[in-house]
């Protein structure tokens, strides 16, 4: 098999007949798959259904909130059903959501690969996810957790009775999911790249999967040891987090959030590569300072295993430590504001089109910049002894992982949709929705920073009646935001059957994913591609594809 | 990359070598522990462990000599995070007791 | 931030390499399957590291805080069956370092020989562990309802005061943490069982055994977590 040069920014053949979707129709043809874009599609079915469960928990927890009294649910309830939410958001929707659907997707695509390296453990990956998800569905529906998705010592070891080891063996077990995720993304990136791929010429979206899955592999075994240490306590009286013994509940929360902290970045960092890709797409320029935001990735991963101690400034560790960390969360500070800082001078003198894919970039900036710069004030150790366990702390994350991981997964959703399945969507709809998604958004989280900035505790099914008219606004906003959601489930499904016929390249994009037919065949690329560009080479379009073309 | 250049094994007498040393590690590092040398005690221990891992990481392991420098770095890269696990682990169980 | 350019092997050896039944569709040859395998091993190997490190972190944190007690635990494990131990995992260590390269020189007999005496030496270690085991048991030493510890003397053979809740700490450690461990090597003996008969039916030559290598690499690691568990546990408090 010869090489060829295929030349930059020209459409390829159109569709054939012949692509990894028709490629076989049978159950088993997917089940058995090891075609990484099967594969990714199995995930966008797995996770979106986890994506709905999690946040059918949001809305009763929403809805209890509606009024100060416990109408809908009791204490014993209410706190199984924040911990279910925060469960599968956290471990089944969040952490696996872009790099295990859109990762699993682009990352061979964009390298010009024909799989991922190891193709059978990207499908145990998914049977590990699924098997985690099972059981956590077995949790949900005989008994629950009620100790929040942070499993803290000792309520978790001595005192809870319901059903941590089997929660904790779902979390570990979506863990491994996600560590062979990471590994095979990480050899992948190493090993697989078509010939003249350099490092400074891979698209963004790959140096920041490739900086999530180096937090996978070293931060996941760490929680992994950490929950079975929990179930072994449970199990076999092993004390090691025993405060009667001398065990430490502290250094449960040290291990925890060791992981958990990074884990933050695992969400975060793939969606900021796809948002990399949108601005440049839409506003038809290479990112400014590409390198800087490549290597940007990789910092935010090295640093967000220095800051974890943050979420323990009020639980008893020394002061020293706590400004110790306080300090270095700063730190992680700077390679985010060097993203935001280069999308937006990306952005300058761009020709920028306003397709749905570019508003969820917006949206991105504008939230994450807001859930970035209250995360800076709650690293400052004087406010966040005021504000600790109090809705601040949930809107701040909340605009990190909800309007940050969401909004990219969904702008990077709609510009790849093409792509996956060979159909754009509808524009008008999807504007509709990334409108509503941003309002209902805000409208739901706004509040939260003013509640928890007056004072209202979270994790409580109960509320002083203060505190009613902002819980109304922000139920309000969350019914907003559902129908955000659900309408894309709904014209996604719709386009597969009435959607225009994509073509190759539908945004005239650069990179190489959009060289190959939409939807790809089964190996990728007819013939390894060779690679004598640079990422985002748009200045070398032709003036007549310098816009990129928005469907009405 | 040329064709062959994996694989620096070396003699089977080589190998014997190591496990001799190895296992003369073993023997001094038990001796060793039966002699009071107070703070020292853990400090010797910990040293021939770590020479002995060394050991299998280069020669066992094959990093010593390896096609390529990857293979070191993901090495060096795991202890490098397991330390900023103790050490910042460290920070605050060390400085609990200062007032 | 940059490895050598495997990735840009040249096409033409797909031509010799097609015919090699080992050889993944994706892959353009087999040096660069070989090492893709290669770092993925060494990728899941840091993540082993990491997972006993946070073991490793609760003993360096507990022993500092409650150093007496762990003094007075370890001095009750039997350092002369940890020895034993430490020494038959070197063995077995090089047994699996001659079997890469029986593998690699295609001595099929030798190979499977090396193998299988690598599983027996896998299984003496447990053996051996589980004789500690026993003994914990008659001691109650095993954390729990029924353990009981009264065994802490100075060089007098003075009794002293340890809280015995913060050994039951120590024992607790000390369970997870070689447990764990030995259920890495019962893995590993089982790994290296199924390679051992893989191997006798021939399905390794000298273009192609990358799974000998990466068990053996698998093999290695354990190795080395036990050389530091060893003087961790038995020997470094001895005297205190």
């Amino acid at each position: 098999m010869a090489s060829t040069v295929i030349p930059a920014n020209r459409a390829p053949a159109p569709t054939p007949k012949l692509n990894y979707l028709n490629n076989g129709h049978t159950l088993k043809s997917w089940l058995l798959t090891t075609d990484h874009k099967r594969i990714a599609v199995l995930y966008l079915i797995s996770v979106t259904a986890f994506f709905f469960l999690g946040g059918f928990f949001a809305m009763l927890i929403r809805l209890e909130l509606l009024t100060p009294q416990g109408d809908l649910m009791q204490a014993d309830t209410y706190n199984k059903v924040f911990t279910m939410h925060g469960i599968i958001m956290v471990f089944f929707f969040l952490i696996p959501v872009v790099p295990a659907v859109l990762g699993n997707f682009l990352v061979p695509l964009m390298i010009g690969a024909k799989d991922l390296a190891f193709p059978r453990i990207n499908l145990l990956s998914w049977y590990l996810y699924i098997i985690g998800g099972i059981l956590i569905s077995h949790v949900m529906l005989t008994g629950g957790v009620d100790t929040g998705w942070t499993f803290y010592t000792p309520f978790s070891t001595e005192y809870t009775n319901t059903k941590i080891v089997e929660a904790g063996l779902a979390v570990f077990i979506a863990g491994f999911s996600s560590i062979f995720t990471g590994l095979n993304f990480i050899v992948t990136i190493h090993r697989m790249r078509a010939p003249g791929l350099t490092w400074d010429r891979l698209p963004l979206f790959i140096w920041s999967n490739y900086a999530t899955s180096l937090v996978m592999v070293l931060g996941t075994p760490v929680v992994a040891i950490t929950i079975v240490l929990v179930a072994v306590e449970r199990l076999f009286h092993l004390g090691i987090f025993d405060p009667r013994l001398g065990g430490d509940p502290l250094l449960f929360q040290h291990l925890f959030w060791f992981y958990s902290h990074p884990a933050v970045y695992i969400m975060i960092l793939p969606s900021m590569g796809v948002v990399s890709e949108l601005i440049a797409c839409f506003a038809r320029k290479r990112v400014f300072g590409y390198k800087f935001v490549a290597l940007s990735s990789v910092a935010i991963a090295v640093f967000g295993f220095l800051v974890w101690a943050h979420h323990m400034f009020v639980a008893g560790i020394s002061l020293y430590a706590a400004m110790i960390f306080s300090f270095l969360s700063f730190s992680v500070g700077v390679p985010s504001a060097v993203k935001v800082f280069n999308w937006t001078a990306t952005l300058y003198k761009g020709s920028i089109s306003y397709a749905t894919p570019m508003l969820y970039a917006f949206g991105f900036i504008g939230l994450f910049t807001m859930g970035g710069l209250t995360g800076l004030m709650l690293a400052t150790i004087g406010i966040d002894v005021h504000v600790t366990d109090t809705y601040f702390v949930v809107a701040h994350f909340h605009y990190v992982m909800v309007g940050g991981v969401l909004m990219g997964y969904l702008g990077g959703m709609h510009f790849w949709w093409p792509k996956i399945t060979g159909r754009m969507y509808p524009e008008a709809w999807a504007k509709l929705s990334a409108l509503l998604v941003f309002v209902g958004f805000n409208l739901t989280f706004f509040p939260q920073f003013i509640l928890g900035y007056v004072g209202m505790p979270r994790r409580y099914w109960q509320y002083p009646p203060e505190f009613q008219a902002l819980n109304v606004l922000s139920t309000a906003g969350a019914s907003i935001l559902a129908a955000g959601y659900l309408l894309p489930m709904i014209y996604f499904v719709w386009s597969l059957r009435y959607g225009k016929i994509a073509g190759a390249n539908p945004w005239h994009a650069a990179g190489l994913e959009w060289k190959t037919t939409s939807p790809p065949p089964t190996f990728n690329f007819d013939e390894t591609p060779v690679v004598t560009w640079e990422a985002y080479n748009y200045d070398e379009i032709p003036p007549w594809e310098r816009r990129a073309p928005v469907a009405r | 990359m040329s064709e062959h250049e994996e694989h620096t094994t070396h003699s089977q007498g080589f190998y014997l070598a190591i496990g001799i040393g190895l296992l003369v590690l073993t023997a001094t590092t038990v001796g060793a522990a039966f002699v009071n040398l107070g703070p020292f005690n853990p400090i010797i221990a910990l040293l021939i462990a770590t020479i002995k891992a060394t050991l299998v990481v280069l020669f066992f392991m094959h990093v010593k000599g390896a096609s390529e420098k990857l293979t070191g770095a993901v090495v060096v890269s795991g202890f490098f995070f397991l330390a900023i696990l103790l050490s910042l682990s460290l920070a605050d169980y060390l400085t609990r007791s200062w007032r | 931030m940059h490895d050598s350019q495997s990735t840009t092997g040249p096409a033409t050896t797909m031509e010799h390499e097609a015919h090699n039944p080992a050889l993944r569709h994706h892959f353009a040859d087999a040096q660069q399957q070989k090492n893709a395998a290669s770092l993925g091993m060494w990728l899941f190997l840091v993540t082993e590291i990491m997972f006993f490190g946070g073991m490793f972190c609760a003993y360096l944190v507990y022993r500092l805080a409650h150093f007496n007690a762990f003094a007075a635990g370890s001095q009750q494990l039997n350092i002369w069956m940890g020895a034993t131990n430490t020494a038959v995992l070197i063995v077995s260590s090089v047994t699996v370092v001659l079997a890469v390269k029986a593998a690699e020189a295609g001595k099929r007999k030798v190979l499977v020989g090396y193998l299988v005496v690598t599983v027996l030496l896998g299984m003496t270690f447990l053996v051996i562990k589980g004789f500690e085991y026993r003994e914990k048991f008659e001691k109650h030493h095993v954390p729990g309802p029924t353990f009981n510890f009264t065994d802490k003397f100075d060089d007098n053979g003075k009794q002293i005061p340890v809280n015995p809740k913060e050994a039951e700490l120590f024992f607790s450690l000390y369970f997870a943490m070689t447990g764990m461990h030995a259920l890495h090597m019962i893995i590993g003996c089982g790994l290296f069982t199924v390679l051992a008969v893989l191997a006798w039916k021939g399905h390794y030559n000298p273009g192609y055994f990358t799974p000998i290598e990466n068990a053996g690499l698998y093999w290695h690691l354990v190795d080395i977590i036990w050389i530091y568990l060893f003087p961790l546990l038995y020997l470094i408090s001895r005297h205190s």
